[in-house]
């Protein structure tokens, strides 16, 4: 009996210590897709690609992971802002976003993931860094150390971005631009600008979250699919855009699907955040902290 | 003779927001009911309750002797429950024709009207040169003006062969002499024997059509009755005045 | 309008019959293997026009469908395997089984989702091929992760070889996914589905019905899916959950449906025959994974700069004018469905042996 009480202690210890990871992954989502409406789902290639230049750097100079991505981060907001003007032009105002838009974003995560084929190949790829490796036990429960630093790293991440949400010019800004565009005009703001702002720090999160990713686990270019149920259960369960909403349902999704793989094996967990999609959407659509 | 609407004690919110408060509303069989209000004073939803757009939490809605709640707004258009929107919704990768021919497709069908081929388009022609759009049946509604984009959306209203026709604010941004077009068609269309709610700002057409008047405040209704006495109500002058 | 769809059934019949003959007489079973693939693709962006196209919802399942096809055949096959004559179950028989599951699936789906903004289905979808691949890697009866194999007979009667029969079967899939899209887009239900993807809130005020129509949609789109993958397993020969599940079926439907234009049946079929040839192409002369990245790039350039595809351009030209919609009905169908008769006949025989993608290894 103690044994199985360790194996469900350490499960949900990994499991929040995941969760903290999933949050990063889908804190853009929250941003593009829950405030914005922007249905990016290329969110996960451009994760990848954040893991490829982390790899990359790190083989080449020895840097650390998380410190290159933090040093690609405006490169990766460019993309975003780049990526945004397109969209804007080609499918937002023709008024076309939600077919074509798709389809759009459908050929990015595509082209991404087939161009890291061709120049990477499908082999798994790792990164070095002082803190992969080495594990913490507290007692019987054992707190990895590659998990616990993207974890903590991603919560600074998103504390950083909620206060810019909550309490700069820019943020409430982009808050607003989801709700009264009107109101933004009125004050001689353009939506468009906010929006492309925002986009661009959306993708920019993708830069922290592919290098956490490959701090976590070896990477090769299909694994962002995996990401793409998970990352949109995450987004809907925490209430599209409400960030504080996406850390909890990250956990909660972390820890489900850590009782999945400790319980029933790993092979089942990726079924898990899609089961709960499909539950959410059919059961409460505004998510648990649902704002809408 | 029964109400063909009955509302009652109808609510609505918007998460913290009420837009409607305990609404109480019947309209006879045959009547031209006027329905105003400032903006945002809850004209719409509860148009929008009506139809089925919508859901309300509180309170029923009659439509010709049963309880509508619940029931997708499909249904009540099949009903004989037909509205226009107050910004046209045209669909827009159909040319005006085919834009008319919808609801006799789905909704005079469904009651087991029978047009078949030529007969629809025929029919379809008709409605279209009744609101003045007959030279522009192979058109797609973008290349309409405001003007005919309200009367498109008239022209598929009436097509579903209504019992009730809610007019949302069919008549804004036209000139005097469209709304006079605007106006004779729903008299015509009322002597014929369907029920109309005009919904409107223009107060010159509401007061010239309107058997009678309903004011909106604020989501709730304080006043109902004959037109004349409903403008010299001091709560009603008040909540104008006040804007 | 239902007048015209007996003799379109007889000319696309002909039309196929003449594309089987002429294979035939070449001989060659590259053609047959090649074809297979194109016709399968038919089906393929036929079916996601279904509902992509004429409703404006967005599938990205397409190898979620297909997929269910192909593993209800390798159940089945497992199932039977053991007796005496392993080849009991007619294909025939096996793709309506494909089509039924896919069907089901579509549905349910689709109930869950569609009540929903047109988003939520496409992310549900997205991860429907992701979790189904799950269930098959987990399900070791159809070979889970290893993979299963499916041994097909060499011969079947006077057409010669398995794959000429196989072929046969896609052909006749695919001239019947092309008259139910061709009749839903002229009768009723294809007014009712444009008045979806115009407008759902006007289409329910006009007495469309429009949960129940989306879910026609799912359900007809979905089964066609799970018939173009049913016979694959006899096709393939040896069946990957990785590859079956795989993004490519999903680029390939959406891309050469929108680059050929989603408004009308036609436009899938030109997409899917330009693509399929091109791909067949690249796939000989540079490699398969340039290939996909060039189906890529050219969705993503196409919805950029021809959000109407093919057909649109076509249009534009007919009409010498700035247009950004391509009407319903307006296009000249009977041109266009001849000009993509002549390509159908003259596709096959566009590629070279060996390039099939997903033909069997020699």
């Amino acid at each position: 009996m103690i044994f199985s009480f360790d194996l469900l202690v350490n499960a949900i210890v990994s499991g929040i210590l995941i969760g903290g990871f999933y949050a990063a992954v889908t804190c853009g989502v929250s941003l593009s897709f829950g405030i914005l409406d922007i249905v990016n789902i290329a969110q996960p290639a451009f994760i990848i690609l954040g893991s490829y230049i982390a790899y990359t750097l790190n083989a080449s100079f020895g840097l650390d992971p998380i410190l290159i991505s933090i040093i690609v981060l405006p490169a990766f907001y460019l993309l975003g802002a780049v990526i945004y003007q397109i969209y804007y032009l080609a499918f937002e105002r023709r008024g076309q976003e939600s077919l074509r838009g798709l389809a759009f974003f459908f050929g990015l995560l595509f082209i991404t993931e087939v161009t890291l084929v061709l120049y990477f190949g499908v082999d798994y790829r790792y990164v070095q860094a002082a803190y992969i490796g080495p594990t913490w036990h507290f007692g019987w429960v054992d707190v990895p150390l590659r998990i616990l630093v993207p974890c903590l790293v991603s919560l600074l991440l998103i504390a950083v971005l909620q206060l810019v949400l909550t309490r700069s010019f820019i943020g409430r800004a982009i808050m607003a631009v989801a709700q009264d565009q009107l109101a933004l005009r009125l004050m001689a703001v353009n939506p468009v600008r906010i929006k492309r702002i925002a986009f661009g720090i959306s993708i920019a999160t993708a830069s922290l979250a592919g290098a956490f990713l490959i701090v976590i686990q070896p990477v090769e270019p299909s694994v962002g699919r995996e990401y793409i149920g998970r990352v949109f259960a995450i987004c809907v369960l925490g209430g599209m855009g409400s960030l504080p909403g996406t850390v909890i349902a990250a956990m909660l999704i972390g820890i489900v699907e850590s009782l999945t793989a400790t319980f029933y094996g790993p092979s089942w967990a990726p079924a898990v955040s899609f089961g709960i999609l499909l539950l959410t959407l059919a059961v409460r659509p505004a998510g648990l902290l649902g704002r809408r | 003779m029964t109400d063909l609407l009955e509302v009652d004690n109808l609510g609505k919110r918007f998460g913290g927001f009420v837009a409607l408060e305990s609404i109480a509303l019947s309209v006879r069989a045959g009547e031209r009911l006027g329905l105003i209000g400032p903006n945002g004073s809850g004209k719409s939803t509860l148009v929008n309750c009506i139809c089925g757009t919508l859901r309300n939490e509180q309170g029923s809605v009659r439509f010709d002797g049963r309880a509508v709640d619940g029931l997708p707004a499909h249904q009540r258009t099949r009903l004989g429950l037909a509205r226009s929107f107050q910004l046209p919704r045209p669909f827009v990768s159909l040319n005006l024709m085919d834009n008319v021919r919808i609801p006799l497709l789905y909704t005079v069908a469904a009651r087991g009207g029978h047009h078949a081929g030529a007969a629809i388009d025929d029919h379809c022609h008709r409605l279209l040169r009744e609101v003045g759009l007959e030279t522009k049946a192979r058109a797609l509604p973008r290349d309409l003006t405001q003007v005919e984009m309200r009367k498109l959306e008239l022209a598929r209203a009436m097509a579903a062969e209504p019992k009730l026709l809610i007019a949302d604010e069919a008549m804004a941004g036209l000139t005097h002499s469209e709304i006079e077009d605007i106006l004779v068609l729903l008299v015509r269309l009322n002597e014929q024997g369907v029920t109309v709610i005009l919904i409107e700002h223009i107060m010159r057409a509401v007061m010239s059509f309107s058997r009678r008047l309903v004011v909106l405040v604020s989501g709730r209704k304080i006043a109902d009755g004959l037109p004349e006495e409903v403008m010299h109500d001091p709560e009603v002058e008040r909540a104008y005045l006040g804007q | 309008m239902s007048v015209r769809s007996i003799p379109f059934l007889l000319v696309t019949l002909a039309i196929g019959a003449a594309v089987f003959a002429g294979a035939m007489l070449l001989g060659n079973d590259y053609y047959f293997f090649a074809g297979y693939v194109v016709a399968q693709y038919i089906v393929l962006s036929s079916a996601w026009n279904i509902l992509g196209g004429y409703c404006g919802y967005v599938n990205f399942g397409t190898a979620g469908f297909f997929g269910l096809g192909a593993y209800s055949t390798v159940a089945v096959y497992q199932l039977v395997e053991g007796n005496e004559f392993p080849h009991v179950v007619p294909i025939p028989l096996l793709i309506l089984l494909g089509g039924l599951i896919s069907g089901v699936v579509g549905f349910g789906m689709g109930y869950l989702t569609l009540r929903l903004r047109g988003a939520f289905f496409a992310i549900a979808t997205l991860a429907l091929a992701v979790v189904l691949e799950t269930l098959v890697v987990n399900w070791d009866f159809v070979g889970g992760s290893r993979g299963a194999y499916i041994v097909r007979p060499e011969t079947i009667g006077p057409i010669g070889s398995y794959v000429r029969y196989l072929f046969l079967l896609m052909l006749v899939l695919a001239v019947a996914a092309l008259n139910v899209a061709r009749l839903i887009e002229r009768s009723r239900l294809g007014y009712g589905f444009a008045t979806i993807r115009d407008d759902e809130l006007a289409a329910e005020a006009a007495g469309v019905p429009t949960l129940r129509l989306k879910l026609v949609a799912t359900t007809i789109s979905g089964a066609l899916m799970g018939m173009a993958g049913a016979p694959f397993p006899y096709y393939i020969g040896y069946l990957q959950p990785s590859s079956t599940f795989g993004f490519d079926y999903a680029v390939n439907a959406i891309a050469m449906s929108l680059i050929g234009g989603t408004s009308s049946w036609v436009g899938p079929l030109i997409g899917t025959l330009l693509l399929g040839s091109l791909q067949q192409l690249i796939t000989v002369t540079i490699s398969s994974a340039v290939n996909l990245l060039l189906v890529g790039a050219l969705l993503v350039v196409f919805v950029i700069v021809a959000p109407n595809g093919i057909l649109g351009l076509v249009h534009k030209y007919l009409q010498r004018k700035p247009d950004e919609f391509v009407g319903r009905r307006r296009i000249d169908l009977d041109a266009a469905a001849a000009a993509a008769a002549t390509a159908a006949t003259a596709a096959p025989p566009a590629a070279k042996p060996g390039s099939a993608p997903g033909s069997p290894p020699p």
